[in-house]
């Protein structure tokens, strides 16, 4: 059965764009079959961060108004077979997309793929209220930094009041992924440690991506971080937290970078 | 030297600070947001019990809220239109 996943944060910048790329990819990797789709109109970047800017023909808004069909604007990922862009509209006013729009491309979606990742915008207006909407699962990308803490705890409010499910009194599974972690600074009380934040926000944990090179590395060439480096640390991660929304176990760990200086510094050299 | 060793490693931790000023702000916000409403609820209440008896304009109600450090106010204020005008509905009975 397709489950339908949200990636969100409230606020803007702490990787909703890179961690939906990273797990969409991951996902495909592990043989799903998987769609991620921007919500974010006029601001569109899933595409760029994929490596598929240059092939967006259609996009979501085309679709949910007619202009084109689904199949028209899905772009297939020339690396994964398995996975699959909806891109969101760069030029379309962002009111053009519509609750009846996203319900119909969704339920359409469902009968084709096992995963709908779902990119929202930063904020909680209308494009975030509408990437959530339709979600049975809900990851909340959160740094370890109070404003991003504040937000999170926000957008689970919306989570558990705003989507369908919870307006039939079901509950949309939640789960955190802390991204740019730190374990070096929260050992030293620099950095809010991982139990602070899951005590404050009481919801699960689905992964911890550490503050990374790589990251940026893969987003400079437009490639998910578990395709473009598969060994390194955060894309360790990622396949971990994919796993988990699988319904693995896997045990809870940081991964760490696995080269030591020299090689570190070759590396960077290379890179 | 004990300046010196500030510098390279004394330096308090911050994290307990941020988890405290969360967690307190935190507690707050869920609480304004299990009532959305309060002061909506509250002048929409306010005015029904008192239109039952007097005839008033809605516009002229309004209902403040002020939160202090010790000392949180509740401010009414209505605005009865020419003197007192009995509501049809008690006046009849």
């Amino acid at each position: 059965m397709a489950k339908v996943l949200v990636v969100t944060s409230g606020k803007g910048g702490v990787g909703k764009t890179t961690s939906t790329a990273a797990l969409g990819a991951a996902l495909a990797q592990l043989g799903e079959k998987v769609v991620v789709i921007d919500f974010d109109v006029g601001l569109r970047n899933l595409d760029l961060v994929l490596g598929a800017e240059r092939r967006v023909v259609f996009d979501l808004i085309n679709v949910v108004q007619g202009v084109a069909k689904l199949p028209q604007a899905l772009i297939r990922d020339k690396r994964l077979e398995n996975l699959w862009l909806l891109p969101a509209s760069q030029t379309r006013d962002k009111d053009s997309l519509t609750d009846e729009g996203v319900r119909s491309v969704i339920a359409e979606l469902r009968t084709k793929f096992d995963w709908i990742l779902c990119d929202s915008p930063a904020g909680i207006e209308r494009g975030a209220m509408l990437a959530m909407r339709y979600a049975d699962e809900a990851v909340i990308v959160t740094n370890p930094e109070v404003s991003s803490v504040r937000d999170s705890d926000r957008i689970i409010g919306m989570l558990d009041s705003k989507t369908v499910k919870a307006e039939k009194g079901e509950r949309v599974e939640k789960h955190v992924l802390i991204t740019r972690y730190d374990s070096a600074r929260a050992a030293r009380g620099e950095m809010l440690s991982i139990d602070d934040i899951l005590e404050i926000l009481a919801t699960p944990l689905l992964g911890i991506i550490p503050e990374s090179q790589d990251v940026l590395r893969a987003s400079n060439v437009g490639s998910p971080v578990t395709l473009n480096n598969a060994a390194s640390a955060p894309a360790r991660a990622y396949f971990d937290a994919a796993r988990r929304l699988m319904g693995d176990t896997v045990t809870m760990m940081v991964p760490v970078e696995r080269k030591g200086l020299m090689n570190r510094l070759l590396g960077r050299r290379a890179a | 030297m004990m300046n010196l060793l500030r510098l390279l490693g004394g330096r308090t931790a911050s994290a307990p600070v941020a988890r405290e000023r969360l967690q307190i702000l935190l507690a707050h916000e869920r609480g304004l947001r299990g009532q959305p409403d309060l002061l909506g609820l509250l002048r929409a209440e306010i005015l029904a019990v008192v239109s039952r008896h007097v005839v008033l304009d809605p516009e002229k109600v309004i209902v403040r809220m002020d939160r202090g450090k010790n000392v949180s106010t509740l401010e009414v204020d209505i605005e009865v239109p020419h003197g007192f005008e009995r509501s049809p509905a008690m006046a009849a009975t």
